[in-house]
């Protein structure tokens, strides 16, 4: 196996057709959808989205979770992932533990964040019966939408903060016990070594892991639309709301072509921000 | 000379370490722990305010959960995830290799433009695909959610493989050749039984994704629906028990593939990035 001429072109030819057929036609067809009416250009479906739909609203508390969310799970993660770096009985079973809610689903974490803090929830049923309140505390319901955002960012950070806890985890699982061995030979204690080799060596995967999870952030949905509904409108909840329910397909297309607009955004200001060097394969 | 055992600050600082590891399982472990307590406890033991945690067990939520439709669309989710990791694979696989194995003209721009697709957010393409599918018939079907699927899941099984098959040792392979077989004996004899752990990890993992998409799957489904876009659509407007009972079915093929695949979890998640 060397350098073969056709072979790998023909490999790999179907993959990335199939993608370029399933991007590259839907993001066409969705400003077709939202820009044309009747086969003619016209911007009236802009003007519906700002005047008639939760589009601002939807644009704020989207970027306002994503921004709390990660900051609050990047700085677990890596406090978690430093804690567990050196080993000590019981350490691989608490990796495993912290990783399980990667495999779970927005809406199930959802779920289950709701079976902690809804009015029959487990809180309040603790706290009512071991006499700390009288009545039961409303976490949930549009009356307390500051708290119905606060249950969104426990929910999602309890699932969430696995994905950056795992790609930081391994990328500090890699750091050359070389290095570290150096650094005790020149007489580096345990902050010494954990300020100069261990921090420094967070730095490349916790940038992976951080513009992956914020492209993800913006798309969130499930959580929200569980622990929520409406209430804290987000770009993904109001484009299937206004796709399934209203069927304003253009309003629907815009609320997405949003979300694409802010993830390539983002995504190209981070790697030009950081001249990506080590997403470099 | 030094005493045995431990000294006071080897004793504090294990102590301290102790309660902070229990207290991260805890956080992690409790409410997974109580949501399916809950889904399996009787409405009346669950809306008692004097019951904290409830003693007796029941499957009648489940069982009531069932009758609404969920045993249907637990099927559509199976039946999704099977199409999802198929045709992923079929795709993917072969381009994986052709990673791992050859040295082409544009391997590297093909790669970023590759780990470029898995960033980007798939789910706006349920809109107009939607739109596409009432062309194309193919409108509140299993097989379209699972070609929306799968072009979620191609990147990363492309990534994945491609990392699985660079792990396989090249001089066997050589070794192979030496001793007869085509290139493609070598692929069926040497390189895909090394990859397999791997690769099933992959296979898994992709199904677990399928199985927990919920925004597509809302849009494109509406009787033929599958377990997230149901619980979105119907059990979210049950009782609470019977909310729980279906976020305990979500997470079932979780927990087993965490049992199964535990020590690929961390090498999957983190090598699809680099």
């Amino acid at each position: 196996m060397g350098f073969e001429r056709f072979t790998p072109y023909v490999l790999i030819a179907p993959a990335l057709l199939y993608m370029g057929i399933f991007i590259g036609i839907p993001i066409l067809e969705s400003v077709y959808i939202a820009f044309f009416e009747q086969g003619a250009f016209t911007l009236s479906s802009i003007d519906r989205l700002l005047t008639s739909s939760n589009y601002v609203e939807a644009f704020k508390f989207t970027l306002l979770l994503a921004g709390v969310i990660i900051s609050v799970e990047v700085l677990l993660a890596v406090i978690i992932a430093v804690f567990l770096y050196y080993a000590f009985p019981g350490r691989d079973a608490l990796v495993y533990i912290v990783i399980v809610p990667l495999a779970i689903s927005d809406v199930a974490a959802g779920l289950i964040w709701y079976s902690i803090l809804t009015g029959n929830g487990f809180i309040n049923k603790l706290l009512l019966n071991a006499g700390v309140i009288d009545s039961p505390i409303q976490f949930l319901g549009y009356t307390v939408r500051h708290l119905e955002f606060l249950a969104i960012v426990l929910a999602e950070i309890w699932r969430s903060m696995a994905i950056v806890f795992v790609i930081t985890f391994a990328g500090l699982q890699q750091v050359s016990r070389e290095i570290i061995e150096a650094a005790e030979v020149f007489g580096a204690g345990f902050w010494a070594k954990l300020r100069h080799v261990i921090i420094p060596s967070i730095k490349p995967p916790l940038q992976s892991a951080l513009i992956i999870r914020t492209l993800f952030a913006f798309q969130i949905f499930g959580v929200v639309w569980v622990l929520a509904g409406r209430d804290i409108p987000v770009l993904a909840g109001e484009a299937y709301y206004e796709l399934r329910i209203l069927f304003r397909e253009d309003i629907a297309a815009l609320y997405a072509l949003t979300i694409a607009a802010v993830s390539i955004a983002f995504g190209y200001f981070y790697l030009r921000l950081l001249r990506a060097r080590h997403l470099e394969v | 000379m030094e005493a045995p055992g431990y000294t006071l600050g080897e004793t504090i600082k294990g102590l301290l370490r102790a309660w902070a590891a229990s207290m991260i399982a805890a956080w992690i472990v409790t409410p997974l722990g109580i949501s399916i307590l809950y889904a399996f406890s009787s409405p009346d033991l669950y809306y008692n305010p004097g019951i904290v945690l409830p003693t007796s067990l029941t499957l009648s939520n489940i069982q009531q959960l069932w009758n609404l439709g969920a045993a249907q669309s637990v099927l559509n989710s199976v039946v999704v995830g099977i199409l999802t990791v198929s045709f992923s694979f079929l795709l993917g696989l072969p381009a994986g290799y052709a990673f791992a194995k050859y040295l082409f003209r544009g391997r590297d721009a093909l790669k970023l433009l590759l780990v470029g697709m898995r960033m980007f957010p798939i789910i706006v393409i349920a809109v107009p695909l939607l739109v596409i599918y009432f062309r194309l018939g193919l409108n509140d079907t299993l097989l379209g959610l699972a070609l929306a699927h799968t072009a979620m899941a191609l990147p990363f099984v492309v990534l994945i493989s491609s990392a699985v098959f660079s792990g396989v040792p090249r001089e066997l392979e050589e070794a192979a050749l030496v001793f007869g077989l085509t290139p493609l004996g070598v692929f069926y004899r040497v390189t895909i039984p090394l990859a397999l752990p791997g690769l099933s990890a992959a296979a898994m993992f992709t199904f677990l994704m399928s199985w927990n998409e919920v925004f597509i799957a809302s849009v494109l489904t509406l009787t033929n629906r599958t377990l997230p876009a149901f619980i979105l659509q119907s059990a979210l407007a049950s009782t609470d028990p019977i909310k729980f009972a279906a976020g305990f079915l979500m997470i079932v093929p979780a927990l087993i593939f965490i049992l199964i695949a535990r020590r690929y979890l961390i090498t999957a998640w983190s090598i699809t990035i680099r």
